[in-house]
């Protein structure tokens, strides 16, 4: 039998171990950048146009020559192939459409007559409203399955307790996934973008899907194995949905991996983003969730803060 | 017990066959009068296309009328039509966005000049020198003074509540490459097009000559300012612009103060009625502005189908392995209700659901979403599997483990799906505010999955799982995934270190 109760702040602490350096990153990125990861358009606004066919690869400088000419100072060229087909994409702030067809005309000029693959263009106010309503959308997803499980759990004893543990779950699986967006950005300079919400609120449903299946069964044998101390029944629930636990995770797993290895480019890093989350979200409902139960059981946090700040604060730890 | 799951079977087969049939082939279907086309709609990222999100350029905080923001959806599919794209769809996102999607366009940068421009519709002073039909022109733009609309009156005094030209380069210039303006003859422009009163414009015909004529009528101010020019310009022209192009140039007969007139001239019926329109629809109720553009080329989009299409052939073939491989029998018949649960969802993406929508549109994140919800699907059957291998582990007979196996699961999966299903609707509503389409693709199919994986997961496995019980009673444990046939009591001798 695994120790998955009694080893909780062990597991705790592999946890923290992926989070703080995530955390870090956000902080270098921020300090950096003044974002905690890089945005792409969605958010900020501006301009990718990817274009194939062409004669040869503009250098940076010859880009920005024709973008400076309609006020566009911050064209980025990045060369790329497609089946052999020699490609670019121009990142840029926003190309309007009324100067498009110039700067199209010009780029024609230098670098013969190309295809266009891609044109995306996003002005700047819509991004901060899609950043907020991404964040209503977390909290409006964290408060609904916050109450569906209090419904739910609402015969177990501290119903609310499981509500609020799978959202820490939850919240683990997101501060791991902005974390490494952190990361990504420093390093790989991927860009976070609409699809990386879409992946970030599939791995909320996933990592709670998860969570509920453990929880279900500590409802189920604190009935069956009345009598048992908590942590034992917790132990054996873990235990018991351990395999499917595994299973459900690697089948999901290897399809993302079969979309990351063979799906196209365009959704990789989102595809990539899953994986990690999922991962995070499988991780978290085998070593994290169950295991805030028994910490709140015990009144552990309650303990812990008393021994840190000594008797005065023994008031401010309910 | 025996019977009904006979019945299951029956209605089972019939619906994979059917479902089956509707998902590999496309058939054109004839109820009735209706004639339907079964395919599958690919969405632009896939089949390459044009999408353009148009938001409302109002200052901040002037609300918007929704009524008004119909209209220009419908004038904006007027335009769009024109063009004769297949499939357009152009809708009405949220308080103050309209998203028009043009699939397969072959010119995106003519489209977006077509229906992106801001049908600004101006009646310019032409003096007693009238610019040709078809000209491009300078005007002096709409103010406060000159136009009828709310918007337009409340906005600070920059000339352009329009298209906002970007900061760095002036209008004109923008205009001089693309379309040379002839002359460098700034016009006044006297009143614009929201003065029209659009329920009183449309085509007439003169009593004496037979030739049509468009009478049109003027609201609000314009009834004034029309009137104070006529009076003062009888004989000279006044020439009306589409977003600054001149659609006619007449000239004036008489003083029009009474609020309505009439524009005479050797029209053709087509001609007065495209002239009609123009001056009806030409002009947005509110101004937009093209917030975001995506222009996926063909190349892109094949590539892409390509790709998903390998990637979900792979994928699916390790799910299919992976099952017979752990499961055994429940693993095969697990894979069998799979095959029938991806008939069963595509047939969905094909035909719709009567009276939700009538298909589903597959974009890149959608296939993503259909991928995951395989593994969402087949949850339901690992769960079920696992607890009847524990319940044969504690040496239930095979009828009593099944049985016991799905009343068991099925708390963990009904409450694991309705956070599914929660998370999922609420990814719906912030892609279809946003016009992210995306997003809401990749929901839709996720909410289609859970409830299609629901089905195949239970009743189909099920019923299958009875009807081998029935044909097989005595098989051994070792085709239901159990190792060995020594009891091991994994409740309170669990096996491991």
């Amino acid at each position: 039998m695994i120790d998955f109760v009694g080893k909780r702040y062990l597991y705790f602490l592999l946890s923290l171990l992926i989070i703080v350096p995530g955390m870090i990153a956000t902080g270098l990125h921020w300090v950096q950048f003044g974002t905690p990861f890089a945005l792409a358009i969605d958010f900020t606004g501006g301009t990718n146009w990817e274009i194939i066919d062409i004669a040869r690869v503009p250098t940076t400088d010859e880009v920005r020559a024709i973008y400076a000419k309609y006020g566009i100072r911050d064209a980025v060229p990045q060369p790329e192939t497609l089946e052999g087909r020699q490609g670019v994409l121009i990142r840029s702030s926003e190309v309007r459409p009324e100067v498009k067809e110039q700067i199209a005309g010009d780029l024609r000029a230098l670098l013969g007559n190309f295809t266009e693959l891609r044109f995306e263009s996003a002005g700047p106010s819509i991004g901060t409203e899609v950043s907020r309503s991404a964040a209503v959308a977390v909290g409006l997803a964290s408060v609904a399955i916050l109450l569906f499980l209090t419904y739910s759990f609402r015969k177990a004893p501290h119903a609310f307790r499981y509500g609020v543990s799978a959202i820490i779950a939850m919240l683990h699986d997101v501060l791991v996934m902005l974390g490494t967006a952190s990361i990504f950005s420093l390093v790989l300079g991927w860009q976070v973008d609409a699809l990386f919400l879409t992946a970030l609120l599939t791995v909320i449903g996933f990592s709670v899907h998860d969570t509920i299946v453990v929880f279900d069964r500590i409802r189920e044998n604190l009935v069956r194995l009345r009598g048992m101390p908590f942590d034992n029944v917790v132990n054996h629930s873990i235990m018991q949905t351990l395999d499917r636990s595994i299973n459900t995770s690697l089948v999901v797993l290897l399809t993302l991996t079969a979309l990351t290895l063979f799906g196209g480019v365009t959704i990789q890093h989102f595809v990539v983003a899953m994986l990690i989350g999922i991962f995070s979200g499988t991780y978290s409902s085998i070593f994290n969730a169950a295991q805030i139960l028994v910490v709140w059981e015990h009144g552990e946090v309650g303990k812990f803060f008393r021994r840190l700040l000594g008797r005065q604060t023994q008031k401010a730890t309910a | 017990m025996r019977q009904r799951t006979f019945i299951s079977l029956a209605l089972i087969v019939l619906l994979a066959i059917v479902c089956g049939w509707l998902a590999l082939s496309n058939p054109t279907i004839t109820i009735g009068d209706t004639v339907r086309q079964v395919q599958v709609h690919l969405g632009l990222d896939l089949q390459g296309g044009l999408r353009v999100l148009l938001q409302a350029d109002v200052p901040e905080g002037t609300t918007i009328d929704p009524d008004s923001l119909k209209v220009a959806r419908d004038i904006i599919e007027r335009r769009v039509n024109a063009l004769g794209v297949v499939e357009p769809l152009i809708q009405v996102q949220g308080a103050n966005r309209i998203v028009v999607e043009l699939p397969g366009i072959q010119n995106p940068d003519e489209a977006i000049k077509v229906f992106g421009g801001t049908g600004l519709l101006e009646f310019v002073d032409a003096g007693s020198n009238p610019p040709a039909e078809g000209e491009l022109i300078a005007t002096t733009g709409p103010s406060p003074t000159n136009s009828c609309s709310n918007v337009v009156a409340q906005s600070n005094p920059t000339p352009t509540p329009t298209i906002a030209p970007t900061d760095t380069i002036s209008p004109t210039n923008a205009v001089t490459n693309t379309n040379p303006i002839t002359s460098t003859r700034v016009f006044t422009t006297i009143m614009t097009g929201d003065c029209l009163d659009a329920a009183s414009t449309g085509v007439q015909f003169d009593q004496q000559t037979s030739q049509p004529i468009i009478g049109f009528g003027l609201k609000g101010d314009g009834v004034k300012i029309f009137g104070d020019f006529t009076t003062a310009n009888v004989g000279k022209y006044l020439a009306i612009a589409l977003d600054k192009r001149i659609i006619s140039a007449p000239v004036i007969n008489s003083p029009i103060t009474g609020g309505s007139g009439v524009i005479q001239g050797r029209f053709t019926i087509p001609e007065a009625n495209n002239l009609a329109v123009q001056l009806k629809f030409g002009s947005l109720p509110i101004p937009l502005r093209i917030e975001t553009t995506t222009n996926i080329g063909p190349t892109l989009g094949q590539d892409s189908i390509n790709r998903s299409l390998i990637a979900g052939a792979i994928g699916i073939a390790i799910v299919a392995f992976f099952m017979i491989f752990y499961y055994r029998l429940p693993g095969v018949l697990a894979v069998i209700a799979l095959t029938i649960y991806g008939f069963i969802v595509f047939t969905i993406y094909k035909v719709g659901i009567p009276g939700l929508f009538d298909f589903v549109t597959l974009t890149l994140p959608g296939i993503a979403g259909f991928i995951l919800s395989l593994g969402v699907a087949v949850d339901g059957n690992i769960l079920i599997f696992e607890r009847m291998k524990e319940e044969l582990r504690d040496g239930r007979p095979m009828a009593l483990a099944l049985e016991a196996g799905f009343e068991r699961a099925w708390p963990s999966i009904r409450d694991s799906n309705i956070s599914t299903l929660i998370t999922s609707l609420i990814l719906l509503w912030f892609g279809s505010t946003f016009g992210a389409s995306i997003v809401a693709g990749f929901a839709i199919t996720l909410m289609i999955g859970v409830f299609v994986g629901l089905f195949t997961s239970v009743f189909v496995t099920r019923t299958f799982l009875r009807f081998v019980l029935d044909i097989f009673p005595n098989i051994g444990l070792w085709w239901y995934g159990v190792g060995s046939l020594t009891r091991r009591n994994k409740s309170f001798a669990p096996m491991g270190e």
